[in-house]
């Protein structure tokens, strides 16, 4: 029984390394910005969750599975606040290659704010634009 | 009121996790901290209607645990086919029923799951802008609008609105 | 048994974070490096949750709390004091 639950446990660190390890060659081999950001989000939530779980199944004790749900928690509930933030500000910067998108619905609906027009507002404006949105 | 008590009960529950013991004296502390964080920090009003669905939840949440394994593979294998670079799009999906907390878990649960990303969102008309990694033509684009939709709607039939 | 799998995992765990410092120092911009960080970051959670696992020991514990919120607060102010400055 014990040994089932190790190599359980010992499954899911090998498969949460192999997730980080793909989305440390995404982030040097994908093109722009936005594409790597789709690799960050692997290891953060479901390498995270497989390892926890892994832990878990080898630490066995209410208080320690307590601390790793935590974790989980907090991890879920930030990650994509934190990616949504980034993701618009890059956006916004023009790192995305327009080359490389199918179709920019974004752009084309006219509501964005394009990267060359928010460099021409005065800096006030643009502060104040952010801060309308926040 | 309603969602006070639900935030005052989440942070209770989160200081005893912190502690890691369920005692008395934990949740009588907790209780306090969170009574006191949120009148100092009050958040804003979430209209939500309708209540849980246990059986809508299970569904989503089996559904979000298929869907966070099977793109994270895929973008896994994205990541290791060298030469290849992969293609994406930004697709407008306009939500079929808009409220603040719908597009927020949308948001949520889409931003969770690799591959896809939320840009930008449009609060006034319910339309959010998502970033999709491997999208090779426009076809794909549509399909990917249809599977936001019916993550909405999973989502509707779980957290509940008006029928 | 156990030791060889120590040794795959901090080899594959080894690689992925020499990649990811590669993004950070090369960059180019300020947001590259803050995603290449919060792998890099993700990555030593990992870790440090691998550790615990093999050694049994909860000590670490706490840290992984601690790191996992660190990550949030300095993302979200680079993304907007990047998006302020330009």
């Amino acid at each position: 029984m014990t040994a089932a639950l190790d190599a359980v446990a010992w499954a899911c660190l090998v498969a949460g390394a192999l997730l980080s390890l793909s989305a440390g060659v995404a982030l040097l081999r994908f093109p722009d910005l936005l594409s790597r950001m789709h690799a960050a989000t692997k290891p953060q939530v479901l390498g995270l969750l497989l390892v926890l779980i892994g832990c878990a199944l080898r630490l066995r004790e209410l208080v320690d599975i307590t601390t790793l749900l935590l974790v989980l928690v907090f991890q879920m509930a930030t990650a994509p606040v934190a990616a949504h933030m980034v993701g618009r500000a890059a956006y916004r910067a023009g790192q995305c290659r327009n080359d490389l998108l199918v179709t920019d619905e974004l752009r084309r609906s006219g509501s964005a704010p394009v990267a060359g027009l928010r460099s021409s507002q005065s800096d006030g404006a643009g502060a104040s634009e952010t801060g309308r949105r926040g | 009121m309603r969602a006070r008590a639900v935030a005052a009960a989440g942070l209770t529950v989160i200081w005893m996790l912190l502690w890691g013991s369920f005692t008395p004296l934990t949740l009588v502390g907790g209780a306090v901290i969170a009574v006191i964080v949120l009148a100092v920090f009050p958040l804003p009003v979430v209209t939500h209607t309708g209540g849980v669905h246990p059986l809508g939840v299970l569904r989503f949440a089996g559904r979000f645990a298929v869907d966070l394994v099977v793109s994270s593979v895929q973008v896994a294998v994205l990541a290791f086919r060298f030469g290849h670079i992969p293609r994406s799009a930004i697709i407008a999906v306009p939500l079929r029923a808009p409220s603040d907390l719908g597009l927020t878990l949308t948001a949520e649960a889409l931003s969770l799951v690799p591959g896809s990303l939320v840009v930008e969102v449009d609060r006034s008309l319910g339309v959010l802008y998502v970033h999709v990694l491997g999208v090779p033509d426009a076809a794909a684009a549509d399909r990917y609008r249809r599977s936001v939709l019916d993550l909405e709607d999973r989502l509707i039939r779980a957290f509940g609105r008006p029928a | 048994m156990t030791t060889a799998v120590a040794v795959v995992i901090t080899a594959l765990l080894a690689a992925g974070a020499t990649l990811a410092l590669i993004r950070v120092v090369r960059g180019p911009s300020v947001l590259d490096r803050i995603v290449a960080t919060d792998v890099l970051l993700a990555i030593v959670v990992v870790a440090i949750a691998t550790e615990a696992a093999f050694t049994r020991d909860a000590t670490a514990l706490p840290v992984l709390v601690v790191l996992s919120i660190l990550g949030f607060v300095g993302s979200v102010s680079v993304a907007r004091f990047s998006g302020r400055s330009r």
